[in-house]
């Protein structure tokens, strides 16, 4: 247990039981199959949400293009899964049978040199974590070697999220346009769209979103998760003791663009479609919103926030469409002025004495980021004078 | 893609192409030059931007229905006093919404960020409780409709004249209040050092507020300007949010006419690619080009040789 201890407090732990207790027992006991599969739709998200907290809340890195790396997972699974059900036997009736039903609309008559390598699952399984790696390290290279941070960073991650949407719609014939992939039936033969396969989905999502949370919680605990918390407090401190803080930026937004990447590919998997709604600036900053109610400094925080959020959403866009609106407004404000660690920020004050003291510990362990800084001193933006 | 037009076919091509990119050089102006003042000036992200914009056109569109009904023989003038009240609504608004949200976040500008979005979702509902989901035009006086033929095949529409030289009037009169009045030197002042500013007597919170005001009236001049040559939806702010910050990023945040010349680059690029190109791939080359300027030129096109 001794290497246990030493990445997981015993506080963390409780959290991470509760959250596999939560996802593995409680939600497919009190849950119909479909309410299950939306719920794991919403997990998905959460693998955004966390890369968030590691990116923003750790990091000091805001940024609102999270979509794309999204969007570019789920694109690569949605590609190697249309290629799976426009056999030439399935798509008969085109004009140019064995290529993707859009293709065929937008008189495409071969299959374009890009889509070719997604005939094979190991290379989209490989270009569902490489892909969104490597164009966050472009992105991550330019921006942070460059020094240029803050807000100027959220911009134009914001842009690029502009800019693949438009591409995508725009070239239709080749993505889907803004129906984006959808019709997809089997992987490797097996039908994704059955109950049984949707409960087995379910729990290879819930799966890997815990692995994901272990590997975050020995991230955050490493000592290059000790220098982030300081890159983002203190840039110009690390920087003179000898790190070069680039590379550590350039790392966490990578790590957390292939963590959005394998919630993208869930999503597909589970969902059963992929569009450019799930790329844009839009959903991009709606995923800020689900990390930052969680508790922008909780891995944990983050896939409750994301769940309640989206449960939220979906529950009163049904009932009262126009207070969805006013009602997400209104947590981007709240979220921001009273509350700034979200969920687990309230849980921290409130509850968190509670359960030590049931527990019988001895008072929370010394963890200086947990402490909620309700200021995040970081965004300083570069071309400003000092005040 | 030249090969197909003779060259004075492309020489018209490029003289109305370029015309319309002058009407969006005009609109990228007026809202950028309201973010100038707010987020250049004041460190201020307001992703509501759009939407202050869309209440200028909204007030502009009360107007123009009002005026119709109730007082026809006014109609032909209608637009300035639009025009007037769109700034003052617009500004009424910023002034309301730096007391209430902005002031408390000025020292967490990634903060900002997302509460002023959350503001312009609330807008925008707003908007669609208010004024319905569709789209609405406002119609324009006689003496705006119709085009001046300058050549055989190159027309100019007048309301696009009008837009541009409001446009310019408005960048003068901008540049007068930042650099040559009283109000302009105090916001210069509270931006370069707050606690000087304070202690020879600026009341920096009432300067604060002023400026995002000004910025916010400036959009809803923008938003007003806007009706003439297209019509107004609850979301059509945010098409143009993220286009406006990437011009005042591009320009040099702090510089004014850093903000006009990109504003000019963009908008030229992209209505010259669009007559060859489509519409999309236009926006996507002009967006993508911006975006690598700036990861090789972060500081922008114009920029302030400041010591960090």
């Amino acid at each position: 247990m001794t290497s246990l201890k030493s990445f997981m407090s015993r506080q963390e732990l409780l959290g991470l039981l509760v959250i596999a207790a939560v996802l593995f027992v409680v939600m497919p006991l009190a849950m119909d199959i479909f309410r299950l599969n939306l719920f794991g739709k919403y997990l998905t998200y959460a693998f955004v949400a966390i890369g968030l907290v590691l990116c923003w809340g750790k990091g000091g890195i805001l940024s609102l293009g999270q979509g794309v790396f999204f969007g570019l997972g789920g694109y690569c699974m949605a590609m190697y899964l249309k290629l799976e059900a426009s056999t030439p036997e399935a798509t008969a009736i085109q004009s140019t049978p064995g290529i993707p039903d859009f293709m065929d609309w937008n008189q495409i008559t071969a299959l374009p040199w890009f889509w070719e390598p997604f005939n094979s699952l190991t290379f989209t399984l490989l270009a569902i974590i490489v892909v969104p790696a490597v164009f966050a390290f472009i992105i991550g290279a330019a921006m942070f070697k460059r020094r240029v941070g803050g807000v100027y960073f959220a911009i134009i991650t914001q842009a690029i999220a502009a800019i693949l949407t438009i591409l995508i719609i725009g070239q239709q014939g080749y993505t889907g346009g803004v129906n984006g992939i959808t019709d997809l039936r089997t992987l490797k033969g097996w039908d994704i769209r059955t109950d049984e396969a949707k409960y087995i989905l379910y729990y290879v999502n819930g799966a890997l979103l815990i692995g994901v949370l272990v590997l975050c919680q020995i991230v955050l605990k490493s000592k290059l998760g000790r220098l982030l918390v300081a890159v983002r407090d203190q840039e110009d401190r690390v920087r003179f003791s000898g790190y070069d803080v680039s590379n550590i930026k350039i790392f966490v937004f990578c790590f957390a663009a292939v963590l959005s990447a394998i919630g993208g590919a869930m999503f597909t998997l589970q969902v059963g479609f992929m569009s450019p709604s799930f790329v844009g600036i839009v959903p991009s900053i709606e995923m800020v919103i689900f990390c930052a109610v969680g508790g922008r400094l909780s891995i944990f925080g983050a896939v409750y926030g994301t769940l309640l959020v989206n449960w939220a959403k979906t529950t009163f866009s049904e009932t009262f469409p126009e207070l969805w609106l006013f009602g997400l407004g209104a947590l981007f404000i709240a979220v921001v002025l009273v509350f700034p660690n979200g969920l687990s920020g309230l849980y921290q004050s409130y509850l968190a004495p509670l359960v030590d003291r049931f527990m019988g510990g001895k008072g929370r362990g010394s963890d200086p980021d947990t402490s909620p800084p309700a200021a995040d001193l970081t965004a300083a933006p570069s071309a400003k004078p000092a005040e | 893609m030249f090969a197909d037009y003779t060259w004075t076919e492309l020489g018209s091509i490029f003289a109305m192409q370029g015309f319309a990119g002058l009407i969006l050089f005009s609109v990228f102006v007026l809202m950028a030059l309201g973010l100038a003042i707010i987020f250049g000036q004041m460190g201020v992200i307001n992703m509501a931007h759009g939407e202050f914009m869309i209440l200028g056109a909204y007030v502009t569109y009360l107007c123009s229905n009002l005026v119709e009904a109730y007082a026809p023989s006014l109609f032909g003038v209608y637009f300035f006093f639009a025009m007037a009240l769109a700034f003052l609504a617009a500004g009424a608004l910023g002034a309301l919404v730096e007391w209430s949200l902005i002031r408390h976040l000025y020292k967490r500008p990634l903060d900002t960020l997302l509460a002023t979005w959350g503001l312009s979702l609330i807008l925008q509902q707003a908007y669609r409780s208010i004024f319905g989901a569709r789209e609405v035009g406002v119609s324009l006086p006689n003496w705006l409709l119709g085009s001046v033929p300058l050549t055989d095949i190159i027309e100019i529409p007048i309301n696009g004249i009008f837009v541009m030289v409001l446009t310019f009037v408005i960048a003068i009169g901008v540049y007068f209040i930042l650099f040559r009045s009283r109000m302009g030197m105090q916001t210069r002042a509270v931006v370069q050092n707050r606690v000087m500013a304070g202690a020879v007597g600026i009341n920096t919170e009432k300067v604060d507020r002023h400026t995002f005001a000004l910025g916010c009236g400036i959009a809803g001049i923008a938003g007003s300007a806007f009706t003439m040559i297209g019509s107004t939806g609850p979301t059509a702010g945010q098409l143009y949010i993220v286009d406006t910050f990437l011009i005042v990023v591009f320009g040099g945040a702090a510089s004014l006419i850093g903000t006009i010349a990109s504003s000019f680059a963009i908008s030229q690029a992209q209505s010259t690619m669009e007559f060859f190109l489509s519409g999309s791939m236009a926006k996507v080359l002009t967006l993508l080009t911006v975006v690598g300027i700036l990861m090789l030129r972060p500081e922008g096109l114009f920029s302030l040789k400041i010591r960090r």
